[in-house]
This record gives C-alpha cells, sequence and structure tokens, in this order.
C-alpha cells in the first residue's frame, strides 16, 4: 500500500537511475544511518561493539571485497584470509614506523599495499581459471601468513610474534589500544564502512562493474566485444584486496589489538567470508551486508539459547553450530542460490503489490 | 658416499611414502570428479569421519554421548564391547556406503545443471556439516587409531642400508603399507572400471552425462556408486594417516594438502593423481631439507600450493589433465 513508485516521478535521467528509485527505500535508507550515525553511538557498550557491531562492520567490509571479485567479476578466492593478514601487519609497520601520521592514512595506505600484493596474486588468473584459481589462491592463504611468522620484521623482531596495536587517536578521540571506548571503536568501523559501501555500490554499477560482470558470465565473449580481459581482472583484484586490506587493517587495529597471523588469518578466515557472500547472496552489495550480519549473529544467538538458555557445554554449541552453518549453506544454494538479498528482492517485489495484488 | 647425499636419499624416500598418502586423498577427489564433474571439498572430512567412525565402532562408544548426557543429564559414554578392527572397517564402509547414498538424494538430487561453482561450494557447506556431525556423534577429543597395521622403523632397510652404505635408512613400516595398500586400490578401481559392467558405465558417465543416460544408465545409481567408492578410498587414507597421527580435526585439512596435488596431476587423471602426489610428496620434504633452514623452517606448509601455482602458469591443465578447450 505505502510500497510503490507509483507517483513518484522521475523528471531527470539522474533520478531514474539513483540507487534507491522508491522513496520509502530512500527514507528507510536515511533512517538507518541516521540510527547508525546519532543514535546507536549513545547507547553502544563495550558487549555489543565487541560480539557484534564492529565484528560485523569489518567483515561487511571484507565481505564487500570478496564479493566484488568472486560476486562481481567471478574469481573465487580462498586467499581472503591472507589479504587480511596483509592489511593488518601493513597498518602494524606503518604505525610504528611513522607515528605521527594520522590512523586514517595508515589504514588506506594498508589497503593500498594489499591491493599490490592482491595483483601479484591475482596475475595467474588470466591464465588458470575455475577451480583452479580457487585452489591458486590458497598458494596465497598459506605463504603469506607463513611470511608473517617467518620474517620477524613484520612483527618488529617482539619476542611472543604478536603484532600489538599501539595506542593511537583521531580528531582527539582514542581509536586503538585497550583504551579505546566503545562508541569511538564503532564510529571508525562505521565511517569507513559507509564510505567504501558508497564506492563499491557506484563502481559496480558503472563502466568497471560492468565490465566486470561480463568477464564473470563468459570470459571470451567479453573479450571479444572489447573487454580487456587483462585490465578487468587486475582491477577486481586490485579493488576487492584494497578493500579486504581495509577490513584486515581495522579488523587488527581497532577490534583485536593484538593478532597472530596463523590464528587470526587463517584459512578458517577465508571460509567464513566466502560463507557471508554466498548466503548473503553472491553479486548484491545488500547481500554482503546480509551475510555478514548472519555469520555473526548466528554463533551469538546460538552461544545465547544453547549454552544460556539449554545449559548445554561450550563445546557441543561450537559443534552444532558447524553443523548449522554447514547445512544452511547446502539449504541456501538448493533453495534459493542468490541468497539473503534475493529473499529481499523477492519480499520488496511482493510488497509493491500488498494488500491488492491485482 | 657422502653423508649429504645419503641424507638426501633418505629424505626423498620418505618423501615419496609421504606423497602416496597424499595420493590416497587425491584419488578420491579425481572418482568423484571425473563421474560428476563435482569438486568435492569434503573429501578431508570424509576420511576424517570415517576414521572417527570406525574408531567409534572399534570400541563400543555411544553415538551422540555427549549429547545425550547434555539432555538427560546422563552419564553414558561405552558400551561393554569392542568390536575387532575387520569388522569395524566393515560397518564403517557401510556407513560411509550410506552416507554417499544420503548425500545423493537430499544434495546432489536438487543441485542437477547449477553451475560447477555452486556444487563446489555445497560440498564446503556439507564439509562444515559433516565436521559438526562427526564431532557431536563421536566426540571431539584426539583418538587412537589401531587397527593392528606394523609400526615404526622397518629393521630390514635399516640393516641393508646400513651394509650397503654404512648409514642405516629410517623408513616407517606404516609407510610402505601405505604404500602397498595404496597401489593396490588404484590397481583394483582400474581393473573395476576397465573391466567391469559398473566400471564402463562410469566411466560413460565421466565422459558424456547425456549420452550416458540416452543408452540407458541410471545417473542416480552411478553417482551414489561413485560417492561409496570415494567414501572407501577416503575410510583407506582415514585409517592410514588416523594410524600415522591420531585420528583428530586436523586431519580433515589433509584435504586442502591434495588440492596441490589434483592441479599438478590434472583433476581427471587418475595416474596424475599419484604422479602428482608423489612430485609433492618428495618435492616439499627436499625443499624443506635444502632451502627450509635458509628461510626459517615449515615451508611444508605453503611450498605444494606455490609449486603448483608456478607449474600452472606453464601448464593450466596439469600434467595429465584433458586440454581445456574454451568456446563462446
Amino acid at each position: 500500500m505505502f510500497y510503490r513508485e507509483a507517483g513518484d516521478f522521475k523528471t531527470s535521467y539522474r533520478d531514474d537511475s539513483q540507487t534507491f528509485p522508491i522513496r520509502l527505500d530512500r527514507m528507510g535508507y536515511y533512517i538507518l544511518m541516521f540510527v547508525a550515525f546519532l543514535v546507536v553511538p549513545f547507547f553502544i557498550n563495550d558487549y555489543w561493539v565487541n560480539a557484534v557491531f564492529a565484528p560485523f562492520l569489518i567483515y561487511a567490509i571484507a565481505a564487500l571485497g570478496l564479493n566484488i571479485l568472486t560476486g562481481y567479476a567471478g574469481q573465487v578466492s580462498l586467499g581472503t584470509g591472507g589479504f587480511m593478514a596483509v592489511g593488518a601487519y601493513a597498518s602494524y609497520k606503518l604505525m610504528t614506523s611513522f607515528p605521527e601520521v594520522s590512523i586514517l592514512i595508515h589504514i588506506i595506505l594498508a589497503g593500498g599495499i594489499t591491493a599490490v600484493v592482491g595483483v601479484a596474486f591475482g596475475l595467474p588468473s588470466l591464465r588458470i581459471k575455475g577451480f583452479y584459481l580457487a585452489v591458486a589462491t590458497l598458494a596465497a592463504q598459506f605463504f603469506l601468513v607463513w611470511v608473517f611468522n617467518k620474517v620477524p620484521w613484520f612483527y618488529n623482531y617482539s619476542a611472543s610474534g604478536q603484532i600489538n596495536a599501539p595506542e593511537r587517536s583521531v580528531f582527539g578521540v582514542i581509536v586503538t589500544g585497550p583504551n579505546t571506548e566503545a562508541w569511538a571503536k564503532y564510529m571508525i568501523c562505521l565511517v569507513f564502512v559507509v564510505v567504501l559501501a558508497w564506492v563499491a555500490r557506484n563502481l559496480t554499477r558503472g563502466m568497471m562493474g560492468r565490465k566486470w560482470m561480463g568477464i564473470r558470465d563468459m570470459d571470451i565473449a567479453a573479450e571479444i566485444i572489447g573487454v580487456n580481459p587483462l585490465m578487468a581482472k587486475m582491477s577486481a583484484f586490485a579493488v576487492s584486496s584494497f578493500f579486504v586490506g581495509i577490513a584486515g587493517a581495522l579488523f587488527f587495529t581497532v577490534y583485536l589489538g593484538a593478532a597472530e597471523a596463523g590464528e587470526a588469518f587463517g584459512i578458517t578466515k577465508s571460509f567464513l567470508i566466502l560463507f557471508m557472500i554466498i548466503i548473503g547472496g553472491l553479486g548484491s552489495i545488500f547481500g554482503s551486508f546480509a551475510g555478514a550480519a548472519f555469520m555473526v549473529l548466528m554463533p551469538v544467538f546460538l552461544k545465547n539459547v544453547l549454552v544460556g538458555g539449554l545449559g548445554w557445554p561450550t563445546d557441543l554449541a561450537a559443534h552444532f553450530e558447524f553443523m548449522i552453518v554447514g547445512g544452511l549453506i547446502v539449504v541456501f544454494l538448493i533453495v534459493e542460490p542468490h541468497g539473503l538479498a534475493q529473499l529481499w528482492r523477492l519480499t520488496k517485489e511482493k510488497l509493491r503489490l500488498w494488500p491488492f495484488p491485482h | 658416499m657422502p653423508e649429504q647425499l645419503l641424507f638426501a636419499m633418505e629424505v626423498t624416500l620418505n618423501g615419496l611414502m609421504a606423497g602416496v598418502l597424499y595420493a590416497l586423498v587425491a584419488l578420491g577427489f579425481v572418482l568423484i570428479f571425473k563421474a560428476s564433474g563435482i569438486f568435492n571439498y569434503a573429501q578431508g572430512v570424509m576420511a576424517l569421519f570415517a576414521a572417527l567412525t570406525l574408531v567409534g565402532i572399534q570400541q563400543g562408544q555411544v553415538p551422540f554421548a555427549h549429547l545425550i548426557n547434555a539432555i538427560f543429564g546422563t552419564e553414558v559414554h561405552h558400551f561393554p564391547w569392542q568390536v575387532p578392527s575387520l569388522i569395524a572397517i566393515v560397518l564403517a564402509a557401510g556407513v560411509m556406503i550410506l552416507f554417499a547414498w544420503i548425500v545423493e538424494k537430499y544434495v546432489l538430487q536438487h543441485l542437477i545443471g547449477q553451475p560447477d561453482i555452486i556444487l563446489f561450494m555445497a560440498t564446503i557447506g556439507l564439509a562444515y556439516f559433516m565436521e559438526g556431525f562427526g564431532d557431536i556423534m563421536w566426540g571431539s577429543d584426539i583418538k587412537k587409531l589401531d587397527v593392528g597395521l606394523p609400526q615404526g622403523m622397518n629393521a630390514t632397510i635399516d640393516q641393508v642400508t646400513f651394509d650397503w652404505f654404512g648409514y642405516g635408512f629410517f623408513i616407517d613400516n606404516l609407510d610402505i603399507v601405505a604404500a602397498i595398500v595404496a597401489s593396490l586400490l588404484v590397481a583394483a578401481l582400474t581393473i573395476f572400471s576397465q573391466y567391469s559392467k559398473q566400471g564402463r558405465a562410469l566411466r560413460a558417465v565421466a565422459d558424456d552425462h547425456s549420452a550416458a543416460l540416452s543408452v540407458g544408465i541410471s545417473l542416480r545409481f552411478i553417482w551414489v556408486l561413485v560417492w561409496s567408492i570415494a567414501g572407501f578410498v577416503a575410510l583407506v587414507a582415514g585409517i592410514m594417516w588416523g594410524a600415522k597421527s591420531g585420528v583428530q580435526f586436523s586431519l580433515s585439512l589433509i584435504a586442502l594438502k591434495a588440492l596441490p596435488v589434483l592441479m599438478l596431476g590434472g583433476f581427471t587423471s587418475i595416474p596424475g593423481a599419484i604422479v602428482g602426489g608423489l612430485i609433492i610428496g618428495v618435492g616439499e620434504q627436499l625443499f624443506e631439507f635444502t632451502i627450509g633452514p635458509m628461510i626459517g623452517g615449515a615451508t611444508q606448509n605453503w611450498f605444494a600450493y606455490v609449486l603448483a601455482l608456478i607449474f600452472l602458469i606453464f601448464r593450466p591443465q596439469g600434467l595429465f589433465g584433458e586440454k581445456i578447450i574454451e568456446r563462446v
């Protein structure tokens, strides 16, 4: 009844091609932004930011990055954990080498460094396709983690082999280290998420995104109609790694505070983020967020119900989590291969006609 | 003979033995990939699950004991009997066949015609499911697997090489058994696929799904069959790896080790899986032995992947893979 485009007249091309063409969608988006920026920070506490908001926002960035590579450009990658590690260690080296420079610049530079590494490991994608590429990206995963464990320069020769985020502040507010307040953690992640999601949305609906999708759908055909596969694939790897690198940098500096490459950025992380985009929806910006929210909230929910509610031991709950995640992935692939994003789209289709379906 | 060369020879031999074990896992992948075009990531978890089931049956564990205890507050864990190894192996193989049937009926049936990459991701989901299921069913503690395979240093080889070179080679008995079992398995599979009716049908399906259907081969039966065989191969691999290093979570990670083996050998070739396994096994041991100490050791973690990656740049279909022809 309320959710429809009737009466919502477009008078320019700009209006017509906007991200949220329906007024209610637009309003929803503005309300969401208002709540996220001006309401949540005043009510957030340590538990919520550490258990829900910080991981959700950071994984959303990583999922956006992987979705650009896998969902839009069709190159399956299992090296996300390794690239996150590059972002984390790059930000650590930058923070300790140039303490006077703002951490925002460090995080963005860390993304840039990851982009370079990503392109280097993406080069084989010109020759290797499909599964072979997926396995080839495992080389990045294992090699990078090994390098960060074995080369002491990366962790500044610390005895434990760990990296620890020093205290840094933005505009006088501490954002890293143990003294960070909950809302500051939340805000820095939120700012990055909003900016990067905007970038991703506009990249994917522009010329670059169309080239990526051409390569995804059939690379030879795309090449014939004039898409340069080298540029398209390399730009997908670069942009994706940039996102993943920023996610890794935030994950280490803001969320964890201390990290060890094998533990924090292992192969399980690569799979976790891959699951996010499968459940959320391949080739969808909204899907990246939905998948990240789902994969972050589900363990919290299960833990509360099984351990808190039924009093089961924690290891049993953890095993159930594995089963449920695995089962859900299979169910999603069977019932709705396009993930939560497609369900959302269908709901909106239905809502347009509701409550008068004819 | 100089000492270093002898060391290198010993390392090479041990690498060959390790390579056989990689090849065992890779074999399961190739079987399923050839018959159904599915890249079965769950193969490693199948090996873990098979080994867990074997140990569980052998020691008379109560399935889901942990869960039952948590819900009803009871204290059950073992039945008062132990099952002989051979019967336990047969029962475990039965469980794997049942598993193959369930997978075919409830997962693969619904995914026919989907793009390969969707099927691949479905097997990742399957792997996670089985991992959690196996842990709930049998518990997640490290178990010792003992089906009476010989273990420890082979005294004869040690003695013979000592007589020849004045330096005894250390070769594990278990590795030798694994090598023999693997060769028997490959021989049996080859004979099966060349000379039996079902084997021929299997090759027909691998060659062309729709042509096989049109001459009256049941695709469903072939899929159940091939997943059962892969389950059996997983059981053998699980026994070998489990006897070597205990049945534990890390067993499922050997699947990841088998991937570069496959890439080297080509996804569609059984000999490729064996040769790839041997190359990777020897290569990573020799690399760790020669270059490893210079750059900090533990190179086994990545050597196989990087080797496969470099190799693929020059030959994208692997050593024995079919030539990839792409059409628009």
